[in-house]
């Protein structure tokens, strides 16, 4: 019984075919690309249940591909990513598999850089257009990129997270949403935290340099 | 003081406030949204170009869909309202010939704005290109249109669903109709009674269409689905219009339909388990499409 905007009835404007299988897909690959720091060299998309059995005919491949390469779900070049992407020299490859007990519209991105680590991501679509992230390098967490959204990598230790409280504080940064994910007692910890304001590198930095504790921070544009 | 649950609460709204409806809804988005009337009528007017857009593009197109299962049929139909006599009318084919072009520019990776659905965002560009070619109403009428519109698929999102995997197609298109029956009677002159009257019509019309898409691709029946659903949306306001009253009102048809659609078999609710998409020439297209 939801209280929806007349832009919740009448939009979103997006390229179709399909809000769930198109313009969800896309979202996933642009959430994907803000963890890429370099260049791509090559990317394999690994596709779970209705992703997997009709990406060809929703043109899903195109619009992940899309979605990495930084376009929008109404951007009238998502049909050309393929393309885009093999001028670009990125290798990719489409790999149907089975994810588990996951959404049936999943998928998991594995990201080859030129310099630095493999991505690895793992996201749902789950319907009209709405996203959820499930799995980054494969630590379990969730959020939905509809708010700027800051991730870190951290050991978890004692003060981290109020460390990196303090510094969003300091930079008048209000958390709507805010969520620990620790993978094992003492081992890596995932923190994702979700913002009413816009995140900058400046806060990046500032965090990253805080604490030998903290591994990795990312930001996300809210969707 | 501008939200509402329902049809009724709408039309009192109406009524105590001497407003037609999309100036409510508008108003509504401006309390809710904390945005400036202008900036909303903006937004909205942004819609009406991108529909009007791709009406053209596809009206003019033999682009065939990714699967290549559909495209061109817009562009034969324009072709007929513009050279042959025919039996439905040039208003008619002009507004069914524009809601199938947006399904295949939808269909074929284009831009469109989802009313309220992807598989469902013709039927509204296909009466707004129709009104505006025909009665050369102007765009702010157009706009205006939308929210008339938005307003019949917000009550039916709330009480209901819009959604063909919920509700089946009568829950889609029926809806994307209805929405549009209601924006035509506004448009012309009619009160809000009749604008819900018409859309009530609408989705009586379609009550229990089932949702069963080949190879569960947004393509067919899908374009056709639309095509029917602008003509339903014409029929239904030209006879609100003509003071013809829906015997059910339009809170219990929307109600009836939510009933209706959760009754029906999951096969027939987007699954491509039945219906056509369960056909012998449905299950060879979707193999030709996916393989085995």
């Amino acid at each position: 019984m939801s209280n929806y905007s007349a832009f919740e009835i009448i939009g979103p404007k997006m390229v179709g075919p399909s809000s769930s299988h198109t313009a969800g897909a896309a979202r996933l690959g642009r959430v994907a690309s803000k963890l890429v720091i370099g260049k791509i060299e090559k990317v394999e998309f690994h596709l779970h249940g209705s992703f997997a059995k009709t990406y060809k005919g929703h043109g899903t491949d195109r619009a992940l591909m899309a979605g990495l390469l930084g376009m929008k779900e109404d951007d009238e070049n998502l049909k050309y990513s393929l393309e885009i992407a093999k001028e670009n020299g990125i290798e990719y490859q489409f790999i149907e598999d089975d994810l588990g007990e996951v959404h049936p519209n999943t998928v998991k991105f594995i990201i080859y850089q030129r310099e630095g680590k493999d991505v690895e991501i793992m996201g749902s679509s789950i319907g009209g257009g709405n996203i959820k992230v499930i799995e980054i390098n494969g630590m379990k967490l969730e959020f939905v990129g509809q708010y700027p959204t800051l991730i870190t990598k951290h050991l978890d230790s004692p003060g981290v997270v109020s460390k990196i409280t303090k510094i969003l504080s300091d930079h008048n940064i209000n958390i709507a949403f805010m969520s620990v994910f620790r993978q094992d007692k003492g081992q890596d910890a995932l923190m994702v935290i979700e913002s009413d304001n816009k995140l900058d590198e400046a806060l990046v930095e500032a965090i990253n340099t805080s604490s030998e504790n903290i591994k990795e921070v990312y930001i996300i544009e809210g969707l | 003081m501008y939200n509402f649950k329902n049809g009724k609460e709408l039309i009192n709204i109406c009524k105590e406030q001497d407003k037609k409806i999309w100036e409510v809804m508008l108003l509504r988005e401006v309390k809710n949204s904390e945005r400036s009337y202008e900036e909303i009528f903006d937004q909205m007017k942004d819609n009406v170009n991108t529909m009007l857009i791709a009406v053209e593009k596809g009206i003019n197109s033999d682009r065939k869909s990714i699967s290549g299962l559909v495209g061109g049929d817009g562009k034969k139909l324009k072709e007929r309202y513009l050279n042959d006599r025919t039996l439905s009318g040039k208003r008619t084919l002009k507004a069914t010939a524009g809601a199938m072009a947006v399904l295949e520019v939808n269909a074929s990776m284009g831009q469109i704005v989802a009313a309220p659905t992807a598989g469902s965002s013709g039927i509204l560009p296909g009466v707004l290109y129709m009104i505006k070619d025909e009665f050369h109403v102007d765009d702010d009428t157009l706009v205006k249109a939308l929210f008339t519109a938005s307003a019949i698929g917000f009550v039916i999102a709330k009480n209901a669903t819009v959604s063909g995997a919920d509700g089946g197609c009568q829950a889609e298109t029926g809806s994307a109709a209805a929405m549009a029956a209601a924006a035509l009677v506004e448009v012309e002159g009619g009160t809000p009674e009749e604008a819900l009257n018409a859309a009530a019509m609408t989705i009586k019309n379609i009550l229990g269409l089932v949702c069963d898409p080949i190879a569960g691709l947004v393509e067919s029946p899908c374009v056709k689905r639309n095509a029917i659903g602008a003509t339903n949306a014409l029929i239904s306001a030209d006879m609100a219009l003509a003071g013809i009253g829906s015997i059910i009102p339009f809170d219990e048809v929307v109600e009836a339909m939510y009933n209706v659609g959760k009754s029906m078999s999951p096969t027939l609710k987007e699954t491509a388990l039945g219906g056509l998409a369960a056909t012998p020439t449905g299950r060879r297209i979707t193999k030709e499409i996916f393989g085995e």
